[in-house]
């Protein structure tokens, strides 16, 4: 599977001859992307959904999520139909007296989803949060995990 | 300018970052930027202070990669930005502090510029 998500130019120095293949591979970007994907990924809703990295090796599923500035008690996780969901509420950092000058970050609730591709002990699933990710690890159940079998040829 | 190669091109390209988005307040005593930045630690953080602009460069802590990627929308491409600084801002006491992927900067204004009361006789 290959979803990338549309993310916004990147900051970069002035543009040398280098600047117009960036430019063309955001270009084909743009065309790559289904319209969704480029819908769900604007700047309003992007807070809303964290950014989401899923791996898979033989043992595990790991799902990282990008959730700045929260507490860890704020973060719920939960499976469900084989789906995980990580939700929460960001609560707004205010500054005492402090008039706002530029407000970019997003405050509020979020909740995303995961449909994992196949089934996951449910018991034995871990999650860590550290510099504002969240890591969950997601053990495959035992008849999801790749086996190995012998054939005897005689 | 720092550049690496372009892999496809092998052509310098400028080296990419991606904007951290930014919280800014304003009080008496002067400004408070908070900016996210998901991934990064206390040590990939680099601030720098510059004429009369400041350089906020986050850097992802490394992560050790878990088998096969199925689904990726995370940049894994640095943090910087850059801002002008008021004026009025004591450069030698900016202070930074990084919480899980939160970076607050602290400018505190000159005492000169501070707003002070004069008791009159």
């Amino acid at each position: 599977m290959n979803i990338v998500r549309w993310n916004r130019p990147a900051l970069s120095a002035w543009p040398s001859f280098g600047g117009l293949s960036t430019l063309r591979n955001e270009i084909d970007r743009l065309f790559d992307a289904p319209l969704t994907e480029l819908a769900r990924a604007s700047q309003f809703l992007s807070g809303a959904t964290p950014a989401v990295d899923v791996f898979e090796d033989k043992e595990n599923f790991v799902v990282k999520a990008e959730l700045p500035g929260m507490k860890k008690e704020d973060i719920d996780v939960s499976l469900h139909d084989g789906a995980l969901s990580i939700s929460g509420e960001r609560t707004e950092e205010k500054v005492e007296n402090g008039e706002m000058y530029r407000s970019e970050r997003f405050f509020g609730r979020f909740q995303r989803s995961v449909a994992l591709p196949a089934s996951v002990d449910a018991s034995k699933i871990k999650a860590q949060y550290k510099d504002g990710v969240l890591t969950v690890t997601l053990p495959k159940a035992e008849e999801a995990k790749p086996k190995q079998i012998d054939v005897q040829v005689n | 300018m720092q550049t690496t190669l372009d892999k496809q091109t092998n052509h310098p390209r400028p080296e990419e970052y991606v904007a951290a988005n930014v919280n800014i307040f304003e009080t008496q005593e002067g400004y408070v930027l908070q900016a996210e930045m998901p991934g990064v630690g206390k040590d990939g953080l680099e601030i720098t202070l510059e004429g009369t602009e400041i350089t906020i460069t986050g850097r992802r802590s490394p992560e050790p990669v878990v088998g096969e990627p199925l689904f990726r929308e995370r940049n894994t491409a640095d943090y910087r930005r850059v801002f002008e600084l008021d004026p009025a801002i004591d450069t030698s006491k900016v202070s930074a502090k990084i919480n899980q992927g939160v970076l607050t900067v602290t400018l505190p204004k000159s005492e000169k510029v501070k707003p002070r009361k004069i008791k009159v006789d």
